[in-house]
């Protein structure tokens, strides 16, 4: 038996949003039900075959919400069996997408986390990301889901935003932090290619803040959010003591997981695989009986040291030299101890207490390091 | 006094025009003698380099026997020699012209005489060859073939009422040019009774045979189990082989008096031939050998470094190998305090030392840091001492310099008459001396600078065709020596001279020059860590500066599940780029950098 992760994905949206290179669609919510069965069906290939149990479980996408509750809830129902007690079962959803009664019907289907986006409190720097909500509705839904008994609720925000001043960050963030999430994501917006934003871009219709703006809205993140009691424990993850998202710890430990629903990823037995994205091509391929898989890697010793180390730099807390040594029967320091300390000497990296860890110019300037340490 | 066989002998090269047809034509005549099908006919059978085919030109010549049944009836043998068309290749031109009796003249009907057609028709004309003109692309609407007659009658001063009018696109006219060859060329006069003399025009080195010297044999014969002998080191070999080009090597029994073929004798170094030397009989020797050929003269010098240390000894072995085949490629070994170990080499031009680049990278899989080309200076020192520098890092400090010389040469450009200010302004800022005109008919002219050389090889054959719309045609040759005050331009980063990017440079160029280069490295500098600021100074003055700001931020917002193997993707990818990075001192340098300095328009 394995305890791992699990990754449920809706490709589902009401409206693509302009930022959004993720494997989602609009105005296809009527494939939902075909859609879901072949993700059951999935469920059944990998349980034919494998012993696998749950620690966590993310249903992301996508909106998940934008689809019936009791599609959800048939998924649900037939993953009790597999989650470990005390399971962190967590599901993204849009303010607006959400009513008292599915709230619910979530709640009592076993979902204790939720996770909304938000992304700005300004009306005017939603509309020009392509946002349908306001700020009033996310409120609203957010209440609506405490009274459901969420008592475990991301947010998630962006910055550095069209049109963002460092003001209207510093809104956001006290704005959200006086509601008392247990868990806030802030992200940095990026421009994906082949997004519309990014076009918009090309044009030279957008004015973006530049890179020290966006420095600044980061750093303040954290300063903020401190005084609201949320320390930061990934790059762009704030949480209360002991509200860390603990399914996505699983990708920043380096732990096994698997991907269910069209173009999700997994990392399973030394091997990285991902499933056809077109969510029609998925789903006809369970159908016939096969797994959906498009690709994948095999994950050799030295990448996946790498990995290990390139994502446990990414928590505050860093990489754990004990785990580390643990886990390859190696250390660390005869690993990457010459690399290690060339990254300390310019200031990117600190090593105490048997951990190795970003600075917080090493937090700015993450790529280099992992660069380095390639 | 030729034998008869003899008299059934032509042996004979192209000369054209880059894009004028050679190759093509060359083409034609191998399908239209049969030496091979059609269906086997790749096209432009004899540029078999793949850069060569690429590039669409001729770079190492290469030969070919074909028979012909003319319409006297009589069997013929044509040995038909490759010539490169381009001004860096001279030297090679030279090479094949001494090993035939006569050329064939391309011109285009429908662009003329070029500034290449004539350089190298004189070239011809100093070898002694007969010279037959075919004018090619007829079948074009623009083609005026009577006009381009009347231009060779005018300007060659060669008689072009026998000229042939061809398309070999279309392989119109292809039996005229195969009558005209045994009609107008003349056929080798040699003796096969005396004893042994054979021009090396070319080698080429095989792992299995050793060298193999491409040869034309001028009097006597040459077999396997003979002994020969080479006049110029005296060294003495067994000949295991001889054969000719169809277009492959094929062995065969004998070479005889002006025959073209190949022979090869278990040599295993390479240094042992020289292109140019006469082989003898070492049992029945000849008493003198023939002429030979100039020293080929480097106008062109830079450094090549590998990208990674470590490929030194492959950077190394690999220009061995290039040379081989390549007389006119030179390299010593150099070190550069940013750029490591490495070489400086020589070339005959700008194209010749892309070509070189190219071939490095290409068939040798080597990842390469040039720096920018430099000539050949002469410094005079204030105690007398003479100097030829062609690494600025060479140059000595200003106080202990009297004066110095750069090369000038003699450039004829020839153009349509519209573009004749443009070209007379583009030379003037290159220090261009003008020198005289002349009209072709009304519409183009020649005209003839002097140029330092330093000027040309850059980008100056570039500018002139984007100038000219790539209508005008240059070509140069080197005149001599000129007093000329110059002065060395350094590039600091960070406050450290790297010396990979400092050059020589005319002193009312410096400040202009300067400048151009900071502005320049400061968009191909990656940002890093700290900010660099990047200054041009000619010895103490700082004269350009220009600052890469500091990078802020390089990360990755997020990175969950379905994200890693993309991000890692991303990551090997900014791993690739920094590998081709060269750290000096502090600063991370891009290898376009080093190439920088002259890819700077004006």
């Amino acid at each position: 038996m394995k305890e791992i992760g699990l990754y449920l994905h809706i490709p589902f949206c009401r409206h693509k949003c302009l930022y959004c290179d993720f494997n989602s669609y609009e105005g296809r919510e009527q494939e939902a039900a075909r859609y879901i069965a072949a993700m059951l069906k999935e469920l059944e290939l990998y349980r034919n075959k494998h012993n696998l149990k749950y620690r966590t479980v993310y249903i992301g996408g996508g909106t998940p919400t934008v689809i019936h509750y009791a599609l959800i809830r048939v998924v649900m129902e037939r993953l009790q069996p597999d989650l470990l007690p005390g399971a962190e079962v967590s599901m993204e959803c849009n303010p607006g997408t959400v009513t008292e009664e599915s709230l619910n019907a979530y709640r009592r289907m076993g979902i204790n986390r939720l996770s909304i986006g938000l992304q700005a409190w300004q009306q005017q720097l939603l509309r020009d990301i392509g946002r349908i909500h306001d700020a009033g509705t996310f409120v609203k839904s957010f209440g609506m889901a405490r009274k459901a008994g969420f008592d475990n609720i991301n947010v998630d925000l962006m910055f550095a935003l069209p049109g963002q001043t460092q003001g209207m960050w510093e809104e956001t963030l006290r704005a959200v932090a006086e509601l008392g999430p247990e868990h806030l994501s802030c992200y940095s917006l990026k421009l994906e290619e082949g997004t519309r934003l990014h076009a918009m871009h090309q044009q030279g219709s957008l004015t973006l803040p530049d890179e020290e703006e966006d420095r600044r809205m980061y750093h303040s993140t954290a300063e903020i959010l401190a005084g609201y009691g949320y320390h930061q424990y990934e790059i762009s993850n704030y949480a209360r003591e002991g509200r860390a998202c603990l399914h996505n710890l699983v990708y920043w430990h380096n732990e096994e997981y698997l991907g269910l629903g069209a173009g999700s990823h997994s990392k399973l037995d030394g091997r990285r695989f991902w499933n056809y994205r077109e969510p029609e091509r998925y789903a006809g391929c369970v159908e016939a009986g096969s797994y959906p898989v498009e690709d994948g890697e095999s994950i050799s010793r030295a990448e996946d040291m790498w990995e290990t180390a390139f994502l446990a730099l990414r928590l505050n807390e860093g990489l754990s030299e004990a785990d580390f040594e643990e886990r390859y029967q190696a250390s660390v320091d005869c690993i990457y101890g010459a690399k290690i300390n060339k990254l300390k000497v310019c200031g990117l990296l600190e090593k105490k207490n048997g951990f190795v860890r970003l600075t917080a110019k090493g937090r700015d300037l993450s790529n280099l390091v992992f660069v380095e340490l390639m | 006094m030729a034998s008869d066989r003899q008299k059934h002998i032509r042996n004979f090269c192209i000369i054209a025009h880059i894009d004028h047809g050679k190759s093509t034509l060359a083409d034609r005549l191998i399908e239209k003698t049969g030496v091979i099908s059609e269906r086997e006919m790749q096209e432009q059978v004899l540029d078999n380099m793949d850069l060569e085919r690429e590039r669409g030109i001729t770079i190492k010549l290469q030969s070919v026997r074909l028979s012909y049944k003319a319409k006297d009836g009589q069997e013929y043998m044509f040995n038909l020699i490759d010539t490169p068309g381009h001004v860096d290749f001279t030297y090679e031109v030279s090479r094949s012209l001494a090993a035939c009796e006569g050329a064939i003249v391309v011109v285009d009907a429908t662009q003329g005489i070029e500034a290449q057609t004539l350089a190298n028709v004189y070239l011809a004309l100093d070898n002694n060859l007969e010279l037959y003109p075919v004018i090619n692309k007829i079948d074009l609407p623009s083609a005026d073939p009577e006009f381009v007659k009347k231009e060779i009658e005018d300007v060659i001063g060669l008689d072009s009422a026998n000229a042939a009018l061809i398309s070999a696109k279309d392989g119109i006219n292809i039996e005229e040019v195969l009558e005209g060859v045994v009609q107008y060329i003349p056929c080798p006069k040699g003796d096969e009774e005396k004893p042994l003399k054979a021009l090396i025009f070319d080698s080429l080195y095989d792992s299995y045979k050793g060298v193999i010297a491409y040869i034309r044999v001028i009097d006597g014969i040459l077999k396997p189990g003979m002994r020969m002998r080479m006049m110029q080191n005296g060294k003495e070999y067994d000949v295991v082989e001889v054969g000719t080009f169809r277009p492959n090597m094929f062995p065969g029994n004998i070479l005889m008096a002006g025959e073209v073929g190949y022979v090869t004798a278990s040599i295993k170094n390479v240094k042992d031939i020289h292109v140019g030397d006469t082989i003898t009989d070492a049992e029945n020797p000849c008493t003198e050998a023939l002429p030979g050929y100039r020293k080929v003269t480097s106008m062109v010098y830079c450094g090549i470094y590998p990208a990674d240390g470590a490929d030194y000894d492959n950077l190394r072995d690999a220009l061995e190998k290039l040379q081989l085949n390549d007389a006119a490629l030179l390299f010593e070994p150099e070190t550069s305090v940013a750029l490591g170990f490495g070489f400086r080499s020589g070339f005959l031009g700008l194209l010749h030392m892309e070509i070189i680049q190219e071939r490095l990278e290409r068939e040798f899989d080597l990842n390469l840091v040039t720096t920018a080309p430099s000539v050949i200076y002469h410094v005079i020192k204030t105690n007398g001492e003479k100097l030829e520098v062609s690494n600025p890092t060479n140059m000595p400090a200003p106080q202990e310099i009297d004066f110095m010389e750069e090369p000038i040469v003699k450039a004829t450009i020839m153009t349509p008459t519209e573009y004749v200010g443009a070209i007379m302004d583009l030379c003037q800022n290159r220090r261009g001396i003008f020198k005289d005109m002349q009209y072709m008919e009304e519409k183009r002219a020649i005209l003839n600078y002097e140029l330092p050389l330093n000027e040309i090889i850059y980008d100056f054959f570039d500018a002139l065709k984007s100038r000219t719309k790539g209508y005008a045609s240059f070509d140069y040759e080197l005149m001599g020596y000129e007093k000329s005050e110059l002065v060395k331009l350094d590039i600091m980063l960070n406050g450290e001279t790297v010396d990979a990017l400092s050059f020589i440079v005319h002193k009312d160029k410096a400040y202009a020059r300067g400048r151009a280069i900071a502005e320049k490295l400061k968009d191909v500098i990656p940002r890093q860590m700290f900010e660099i600021p990047i200054q041009a100074a000619v010895g103490q003055k700082i004269i350009a500066r220009e600052t890469v700001r500091a990078l802020r931020k390089d990360v990755l917002a997020k990175c969950y599940g379905g994200d890693i193997t993309r991000k890692k993707k991303l990551l090997e990818k900014q791993k690739e780029g920094k590998k081709r990075m060269r750290q000096v001192g502090s600063v991370e340098l891009p290898q376009e950098a080093f190439m920088s300095v002259l890819k700077l328009n004006d």
